[in-house]
């Protein structure tokens, strides 16, 4: 249905997003392993370096275990109480946690789990002083499970909520009890996610670096990605870091294929919110089990951040935000996030267009077809090599050029760009094709082409969702540490980066203010995004 | 389970709001017939199977199964079965399963149970069907295997919110002369949703007229069908 130009445009478009990307992470790979570290006494993988890989998967796998466990229970409740007072809120409230900036995460977590913490001083006042610890492995696993835990939950919950509602009615007039109808019922629905569910979440775990870097990063508890960071940045011991790197990309490959063979969990019906009517959570015993642990789970995520609200009104903010310092940081942090959200969103849509123009092509041969598999695996292949192994590697190859801050504002544009495809790959493709399914008949029939079609035909539905995606790549960015981490300096100060190194300096304050100014302005994109978003999906209605 | 069980239906003075709809129902259906509840889209059908089921709980009024009111029961401690239109099995459950969930809600089974499941399959025509899924079965098939866990359950009442909606023409004819040999072996009290006017004068010995919210008629089936002062009754039968 595309006219030969458009299907032209479209191989083009696709074959040059792809070299760049390949290239960009070969270049860095490439670097990395024909670096002569010039210490060839030391063995590739020494004593330290296995024992962070396997601190990286034992805190990994614990995090997964713990996340998705109390998960379970959790979104069991949630389906099973459709009239909980303030479910749909309570169901918001789990996106929170992934829409918020890693660090900014962790600061509310100390808040409440610190030594300091609102937690730990409420045991000393009942007279325990064995305050539980949020650094090292215990701060990791209470932090992992924050930032998992809803995700699992909302996943576990949509595959609930997609059993037809005649379940429910039909468990209740046979008078199964709780016990049956998770047996015959619940089980069975959740059990076939399980394992998507845990296969990402242990991904997200495996290749955690902010949290790891402000909550453990002690020799005891760090991880390999941390311990690249550590390696260049501190000892700066490229060797290190180079076998460190390897390992990492070894491990992603891993987790990666085993994760290919597993179904993935559909996010795209994620929980709705709309519920089935329930028969079996109306006896008061179920009640108060449902109610305890949907109140536990709601004060465990709403804790940190109402702690970094507090927290932050409690800073100096008058002083912080009339710093040169800061509208310096925040002038940085956006450009690049502007940057590295045109730079993704324009791969994006090119990755789009080329698998649409092959699709389209009558009968595409064996090299058609393996090309468009290839586009669409490209989110695998940036989530493979992790940002802090791509920053090492252009940190190697551009260092004989000279001064590498001056090259770092743009690598961490496009390490961001590219951390972000993945994510705007999820808002866009399913919206762009959803539109030409509905309008490539009508728009070739008529003989709509080139500008004429995008402005009268694509723009006015597709801006929606190009307005979220920006937003949601602009808002990753912004919050973003990982790759700002090995490149921060003197003249590249970004706001995550300066709520970093407030932190580093015992500027606790600052960093609480920074961090709560950093958090409304996340919360704005993400809002100004979504509400687009729904503005434009009633307008097409 | 027999036709001199107490199983006779009646709705008394039954009240409720759903949205802005309301509700009032007053009627009968006899013991061990067949009544046909029929009546426009969303003029409270269903409603009113849901209210004897146990899905709807009424804000007044009693609802009587034989001699007790069972208005304040959950829906498993009612004499009732139930056959919606579609989703009456588990689909991940064979068929087995599925039966013999209706004897024992956490499967625990006797070789009786056992046995009575696999006669109860033969009994509809699904004899050895007990280690296949709904989704390996035809939509007559999966409508067969709810009918056998009807059977298993050995409960006074039937209810069947449009049971054969689903099916092909053909078909309901046959489902439909399936359901009456059933009811003359069981002689139960059957309460039946339809659209169909065929489906009524093939199996109801009573029919319900509903209309926003209310029985409009309530007849033996002779004088249902000869009724032509009822508003939409006559619209009803004659497509």
């Amino acid at each position: 249905m595309l006219t030969r130009a458009e299907r032209q445009r479209g191989y083009a478009g696709g074959g040059l997003v792809f070299a760049g990307i390949v290239v960009f992470i070969a270049l860095a790979v490439f670097a990395l392993l024909s670096f002569n570290s010039g210490e060839s006494d030391r063995p590739f993988f020494d004593a330290y370096v296995w024992r962070i890989l396997r601190f990286t998967l034992l805190q990994a796998g614990l995090s997964t275990l713990l996340s998705v466990a109390l998960a379970l229970p959790v979104a069991l409740a949630l389906a099973r109480q459709p009239n909980f007072p303030g479910r749909i809120w309570i169901i918001r409230l789990m996106a929170v946690p992934m829409g918020l900036p890693v660090l900014i995460g962790a600061l509310g977590l100390i808040g409440i789990w610190g030594r300091t913490g609102v937690l730990n001083s409420a045991l000393a006042t009942i007279g325990l002083s064995e305050p539980v610890s949020i650094y090292g492995l215990s701060g990791i696993l209470i932090a992992h499970v924050f930032f998992n835990l809803p995700l699992a939950c909302r996943l576990l919950l949509a595959g609930l909520e997609r059993l037809p509602p005649d379940y429910w009615r039909l468990s209740a007039s046979l008078g199964l009890p709780a016990r049956s109808i998770f047996r015959f019922v619940e089980w069975p629905a959740v059990k076939p996610l399980l394992a998507g569910i845990t296969g990402l979440v242990f991904m997200l775990c495996a290749t955690s670096f902010t949290l790891v870097l402000v909550l453990g990063g002690g020799p005891a508890a760090t991880t390999l990605e941390v311990a690249i960071y550590q390696s260049l940045r501190f000892d700066f011991d490229p060797g290190r870091a180079i076998s460190l790197a390897l390992l990492q990309i070894a491990v992603t490959a891993t987790i990666l294929a085993l994760m290919a063979l597993l179904p993935t969990p559909k996010n795209d019906s994620a929980a709705t919110g709309r519920a089935a009517r329930r028969f079996d959570g109306s006896d008061l015993g179920m009640r108060v089990w449902d109610g305890t642990i949907v109140i536990l789970a709601v004060a465990f995520l709403c804790l940190p951040l109402i702690s970094i609200a507090l927290a932050g009104i409690r800073a100096d903010l008058v002083r912080l935000l009339t710093s040169a310092i800061f509208w310096k940081a925040a002038w940085t942090s956006l450009w690049i996030a502007f940057l590295a959200g045109v730079i993704s969103l324009t791969a994006a849509t090119a990755i789009i267009n080329a698998r649409a123009a092959i699709a389209d092509a009558r009968g595409p041969g064996i090299t058609a077809r393996g090309f468009s598999t290839l586009l669409a695996s490209l989110s695998s292949l940036v989530l493979l090599v992790p940002p802090v192994v791509i920053g090492t590697g252009w940190f190697l190859l551009l260092r004989p050029y000279g001064d590498v801050a001056s090259f770092a504002p743009l690598l961490v544009v496009m390490i961001n760009a590219m951390t972000a495809l993945p994510f705007v790959m999820r808002v866009m493709a399913p919206a762009f094709a959803t539109h030409r399914q509905r309008t490539a008949r009508q728009a070739a029939n008529l003989g709509i082409f080139g500008f004429a079609r995008l402005r009268l035909i694509d723009l006015p539905v597709l801006i929606s969702p190009i307005a979220t995606a920006l937003s949601f790549a602009m808002a990753l960015s912004l919050g973003d540490l990982g790759a700002v981490a090995l490149f921060g300096s003197e003249e590249l100060v970004t706001l995550p980066w300066l709520v970093y190194s407030r932190l580093g300096s015992y500027r606790t304050a600052d960093a609480d203010g920074l961090a709560f100014i950093l958090a409304i302005l996340c919360l704005a994109l993400t809002v100004a995004g979504t509400a687009g978003h729904r503005v434009g999906k009633d307008g097409q209605q | 389970m027999t036709a001199s069980d107490p199983s006779g239906i009646r709705l008394q003075n039954v009240g409720l709001t759903l949205g802005a709809q309301q509700f009032r129902f007053d009627c009968e259906l006899p013991a061990g017939a067949i009544t046909a509840i029929t009546g426009p889209s969303g003029s409270g059908k269903s409603t009113l199977l849901n209210l004897i089921a146990g899905f709807e709980m009424p804000e007044s009024g009693r609802v009587m199964i034989g001699k007790r009111n069972v208005a304040a029961l959950h829906p498993s401690e009612r004499p009732v079965s139930l056959v919606f239109q579609d989703n009456n099995l588990f689909a991940h459950l064979d068929l087995f399963t599925n039966i013999g969930l209706g004897i024992h809600p956490a499967l625990k089974l006797s070789a009786d149970d056992r046995k009575r499941i696999s006669q109860a399959l033969t009994r509809v025509g699904l004899g050895g069907y007990e280690k296949r899924t709904p989704g390996t079965l035809s939509g007559g098939e999966r409508q067969r295997a709810a009918f056998a866990r009807a059977l298993v359950r050995q409960r006074p009442v039937l209810l069947l919110d449009e049971p054969f909606a689903a099916l092909d023409p053909g078909l309901r004819q046959t489902m439909a002369a399936l359901l009456l040999d059933l009811h003359r072996e069981t002689g139960n009290t059957i309460a039946i949703v339809t659209h169909d006017a065929g489906e009524v004068r093939q199996l109801a010995d009573h029919a319900l007229f509903i209309d926003h919210g209310e029985v409009t008629l309530q007849a033996e089936i002779e004088v249902f069908l000869m009724r032509r002062d009822v508003p939409g009754l006559t619209e009803f039968l004659d497509l």
